[in-house]
């Protein structure tokens, strides 16, 4: 309750400040607009729709590339951990491909597909895949084998050992991997939406995009905020849970 | 309590375990080793505990480990009840050095990991015998912590309640008290006698140290390193519950390192110039 408190405290006084350095006038507003006009942006775009609209069209890209890329690279890198071949051929893809930032698919994705939504799909499936692959590959070969020799002596054979013991004993290295790849998701998305138009449907990067064309600092400035305001929820919503459960389990952190 | 049917009639003779003739041969970089050759015991139905005591490099874990079904032997076999061991079961639970205890689950999660695995066996049942073991071992109170919020002491005691939970026939135990200090394993020597006490299940107990195999131990099977034999057995015959600072004990310990002592001296007496 302190720390939300004090969190708040810390925003208002920030906002005022920017308040304060607008009122001096000595920026031109059209360049460092207002809390307040930005405000009445985010306000205006509310009320007609077009907010919640980008923010769901972003949304759901992301989600379904994300679950894609999850799909797909968890067991991927669950068979590349047990078996030394995958490990030197896919394996080694995949670090080279994850150390590509994943905007640099954009190009490749659009000559692919066009502009689609599945050059988007692409883009999103191509940040996520990799992390969560390598990720998923180091936590189960860093499984301590006595635990898998435990659970052999109590019964446990194949898929209950690999749904028992094998993964959820590497659970915080793929979460980390998930985080990692949720991350380089976003970044990418929001890259290829302010780089593309696609008529199918207009992201919060169109929406920033936008903003730039028609010199709009408000709407520019207001995206970010929401765009922030939807990296921040991911990282309480879907991660904090887990990195409590862990710290509370595995007694680290703290 | 046990969740188990009930046991056939036992004749005192039945043999619980034996090992016929196993051989074991690692290769390492630096050539083959031979762990175990040869070797050959008996464990009657009703003995208590025996110990494997031996030096490093004696094969006492490895043949711990074969009659577990964690490897196999390359000769010789294993029979557990009349059956041969073909792979890990639950009828021989091991206890290792580590608790290996999973850290996502908590203290009665840990010890229903193996009872899930059960059949026959009620939801309800499972949880009555998880929760009876774990008041045998003194941790009643402790059923939701967290494993990282047990001391070293409290996490074997966690281990020897998820190894006896499922009734195994035997109970494999490799060094499981050579981590803790000295006065937490004190008080597990008590306390495991104890528990032998109510239970009587037969215990294989491999040790380095003399001393805890004498406290602990019935019969005692002493192993030699290269190539990895049992060279010698004692019986002890010493009232329970024993204590490991008392003098009897000291006096068995004495007779015992005498004899490992007297294998030791030709050996060195050749590799002096």
């Amino acid at each position: 309750m302190r720390r939300a408190v004090r969190a708040s405290l810390f925003f208002v006084a920030f906002v005022a400040g920017w308040h304060l350095v607008v009122m001096t006038g000595r920026w031109s507003p059209v360049l460092l607009p207002s809390p307040v006009s930005v405000a009445e942006y985010l306000h205006r775009a509310f009320l007609d729709g077009t907010l919640a609209q980008a923010s769901g069209v972003t949304a759901w890209r992301l989600l379904i590339g994300y679950v894609v890329g999850l799909l797909a690279g968890l067991p991927l890198g669950m068979l590349s951990s047990r078996s030394t071949l995958l490990r030197d051929t896919v394996g080694l893809l995949a670090l080279g491909l994850q150390t590509l930032p994943s905007v640099c698919w954009v190009p490749l994705a659009l000559l692919w597909f066009g502009q689609t939504e599945s050059a988007m799909l692409f883009v999103v499936v191509m940040g996520t895949i990799w992390s969560v692959l390598i990720a998923t590959e180091g936590g189960v070969r860093s499984v301590p084998p006595i635990y898998i020799r435990a659970a052999r002596t109590m019964g446990s054979r194949g898929l209950h050992t690999w749904v028992r013991v094998i993964l959820p004993a590497s659970l915080p290295f793929i979460v980390s991997g998930m985080k990692q790849g949720w991350a380089f998701a976003w970044r990418s998305l929001m890259a290829a939406e302010i780089y593309v138009t696609i008529l199918t449907g207009f992201g919060l990067g169109h929406l920033l995009h936008y903003g730039r064309e028609l010199n709009a600092m408000d709407q520019v400035i207001g995206i970010i905020l929401v765009i922030v305001a939807i990296g921040l929820a991911a990282d309480k919503i879907l991660f904090s849970p887990w990195e409590r459960f862990f710290h509370r389990r595995w007694g680290t952190g703290k | 309590m046990s969740a188990e049917p009930a046991a056939p009639a036992q004749s005192p003779e039945r043999l619980k375990l034996v090992v016929a003739g196993v051989t074991k041969v690692f290769k390492t970089g630096s050539g083959l080793v031979t762990a175990l050759e040869n070797v050959s015991l008996q464990v009657r139905e009703g003995e208590a505990i025996s110990c494997l005591v031996g030096p490093s490099g004696s094969g006492k874990s490895t043949l711990l480990n074969i009659i577990a079904g964690l490897e196999k032997p390359d000769q010789g076999e294993v029979l557990v009840d009349g059956e041969p061991v073909v792979g890990p079961g639950r009828d021989r639970m091991v206890m290792f050095q580590e608790s290996a205890l999973f850290p996502w689950l908590n203290v009665i999660e840990n010890v229903l990991f193996g009872l899930k695995l059960k059949p026959g066996v009620t939801n309800r049942q499972r949880r009555e015998v998880a929760e009876y073991y774990l008041q045998m071992v003194g941790l009643g109170r402790f059923l939701k912590a967290y494993v990282h919020e047990l001391s070293g002491g409290m996490k074997q005691r966690v281990a020897l309640a998820r190894a006896l939970a499922p009734n195994p026939s035997i109970l494999l135990m490799d060094e499981p008290f050579a981590a803790l200090d000295a006065m937490t394993r004190e008080q597990l020597y008590i306390d495991l006698q104890e528990i032998w006490q109510k239970r009587r299940k037969t215990i294989v107990f491999v040790t380095h140290n003399v001393r805890e195999a004498i406290c602990l131990g019935d019969r005692i099977m002493l192993m030699s390193p290269s190539p990895g034999r049992i060279q010698d057995q004692f019986t002890i015959a010493l009232p329970r519950p024993r204590d490991i600072n008392s003098v009897e004990v000291a006096r068995h310990a004495m007779e015992i390192t005498a004899v490992i002592r007297r294998w030791n001296q030709p050996r060195e007496g050749r590799t002096s110039p």
